[in-house]
């Protein structure tokens, strides 16, 4: 039978690797918002599991307000990387370091 | 229901100012109603805040407790509103003279702000994460504003990739929040975080508190900070210093009061960490700083050191502690990043600190301004900028934190330096300063308001105490 656990497990091991995705990622800024979007949806998976836990809806509206934010967060990161793209002609990670911080 | 909507009215009004502006922006005129848009939108948000803070006293609670106003949040939207108009003004001489001014400018800074007031009222998890992305995807876009330039672009993707990976941690643990505590009102974690609390409920206190803490670049998550200080435009690098600020702290202080009220013995530790990380890396990692623009973020991750101190506290007197601390920095700010908006050579941006050498000698009101305020910013008694550390100091004290109160005071005497640093170079540098004189007239008024409020607002606070004293008692009770 598989538990309200399980899902946590599987909620709590995506949120990790995309978490180690933007630290240790040293390629492209692409990979770091596909890291973003796997944190995101282990939240949904976490709030979707609670949500057929205790039996309540809140939190499946809680998931599809996420769902939508993370389309226009991704959008606006998108846009934000064509603009970077233009002027510095690359899109490596190591290669976002014009300031030093 | 129309109750409700009553509540929130002011969120909507400017909402659907923003929006109108955008359909009139790009059908009408562009970038040439840019101008015009900026005073309208400055008008619209000082009338905001005039009708936010006399609407009266009281408590209403809009959509089953999702969104709250109350005194804190009317204290909070104001300052917000102010800031955001004053920020507004003092942009758009520089904004223009450099091809800068967008007309989606003024609209992304409303917008921005009605996210933040969203924020400060928030009852609600969900009402929390919405305001804080609406907040924050605006901010993203206004970062990368100088679209043409290595520098700003490189801001807006730093700033965008760690705000995404902070409202990643926060939402993570409003998840674990809602499914230890069965609900995401506020005032439904309050009652479950009574007697024995879930340990899967302190996790996500955690989470949040990190989320958080990315929003208010607290140390150790300010990395982004100076970065998109430096390479954002420097009207929203003001921006950026002022309002979110406000929002950030204002949404610490309701969920730490609000949802975990119960166990401030839980937060309190938590906080009081973050506010002694901050407190030592501002004021030690400014000293080697050359540009002026990362010494203010660095300046602004010591002071929010500070207003966490306060609110470290966990009590009444801390909360309104942290909002006259809020107030004062927010004034503080203003008038600073007016002085460094006009400083210029030959029409184009200085922001090197050399660049102030004997700087009283060509404009000795406008040293004696900058001086007023840096001895502020530091915190030297007897302007305004020391009644503001008094107070948290004197918060933490009585909260039984004398030990974090004492490394506040270490850590403002050596943050000290660096302000002095800059006077010292304006009265006594080397060599003469190449920077233009004159400049425009707004920035000058907000300079010389901002140091005389520091002056003149020892007699009274200007009233401020009153209101945040009401303000924390309608926080905490």
């Amino acid at each position: 039978m598989i538990g309200l656990e399980h899902y946590l497990i599987v909620a709590a091991t995506l949120f990790v690797i995309g978490i180690f995705g933007i630290f240790l990622n040293r390629k492209n800024v692409i990979i770091l918002l596909m890291s973003i979007e796997l944190m995101l949806l282990a939240v949904n998976i976490n709030l979707v599991a609670f949500s057929a836990y205790l039996q309540d809806l809140t939190g499946q509206v809680f998931t599809l307000f996420v769902l939508t934010v993370a389309a226009a967060e991704a959008a606006i990161g998108l846009a934000i990387l064509v603009c970077f793209f233009r002027n510095r002609g690359t899109i490596d990670v190591e290669d976002v370091n014009v300031m030093k911080g | 229901m129309s109750a409700d909507l009553n509540i929130i009215l002011p969120e909507i009004f400017l909402s659907i100012f923003a929006m109108l502006g955008l359909v009139v922006g790009a059908y009408g005129g562009k970038d040439k109603l840019a101008a015009l848009f900026v005073w309208v939108t400055s008008a619209v948000l000082v009338a905001t805040a005039a009708w936010i803070g006399f609407q009266g006293a009281g408590t209403g609670r809009a959509f089953g407790g999702m969104f709250v106003d109350d005194g804190f949040a009317r204290f909070a939207k104001v300052t917000i509103l102010l800031a955001g108009a004053a920020i507004l003004l003092m942009s758009e001489s520089y904004m223009a003279r450099r091809d800068l001014l967008r007309f989606e400018y003024p609209l992304l800074i409303v917008l921005a702000i009605v996210g933040m007031m969203v924020m400060v009222s928030a009852g609600d998890l969900i009402a929390l994460y919405m305001g804080l992305e609406l907040q924050s995807l605006a901010l993203y876009v206004v970062a990368a504003l100088r679209r043409d330039s290595v520098k700003s672009t490189e801001a807006g993707l730093k700033y965008f990739v760690l705000g995404a990976l902070s409202s990643g941690l926060l939402l993570y643990g409003a998840s674990l929040v809602y499914g230890f505590a069965g609900t995401t009102l506020f005032a439904g974690i309050i009652e479950a975080a009574e007697g024995e609390t879930p340990l899967g409920l302190l996790f996500g206190l955690a989470f949040i508190c990190a989320g958080l803490a990315f929003k208010i670049s607290a140390a150790p998550f300010h990395m982004w900070t100076p970065d998109v200080y430096e390479g954002s435009p420097t009207p929203v690098t003001a921006f950026f210093a002022t309002a979110p600020k406000v929002a950030a702290m204002g949404l610490f202080a309701r969920v730490v009061h609000d949802a975990f009220g119960g166990v401030i013995g839980d937060w309190q530790q938590i906080l009081a960490v973050l506010s002694v990380a901050s407190m030592f890396l501002g004021a030690i990692a400014a000293i080697g700083q050359t540009n002026i623009k990362r010494l203010m973020a660095y300046s602004s991750i010591a002071h929010m050191g500070y207003a966490l101190m306060g609110l470290a506290a966990g009590t009444a007197q801390g909360v309104e502690a942290m909002l006259i601390y809020m107030a004062i920095y927010v004034t503080m700010n203003i008038g600073t990043f007016a002085f460094i908006l006009s400083m210029e050579k030959d029409g184009a941006p200085v922001v090197e600190i050399n660049a102030l050498s004997l700087y009283s000698k060509r404009e000795p009101m406008k040293a004696l301004a900058m001086l007023v305020l840096l001895f502020s910013l530091a915190g030297v008694p007897p302007l305004v900028g020391f009644f503001a550390k008094y107070s948290v100091l004197l918060a933490a004290v009585d909260a039984g934190l004398a030990w974090l109160a004492i490394l506040g005071v270490v850590a403002s005497v050596i943050g000290a330096f660096y302000y002095l640093r800059i006077v010292y170079l304006m009265y006594f540098g080397a060599d003469e300063s190449e920077l233009d004189t004159g400049g425009s007239g707004i920035l000058w008024g907000f300079l010389i308001a901002s140091a005389a409020a520091m002056v003149f607002g020892v007699v009274n606070l200007f009233g401020v105490e009153g209101a945040a004293a009401a303000a924390a008692a309608a926080l905490v009770n």
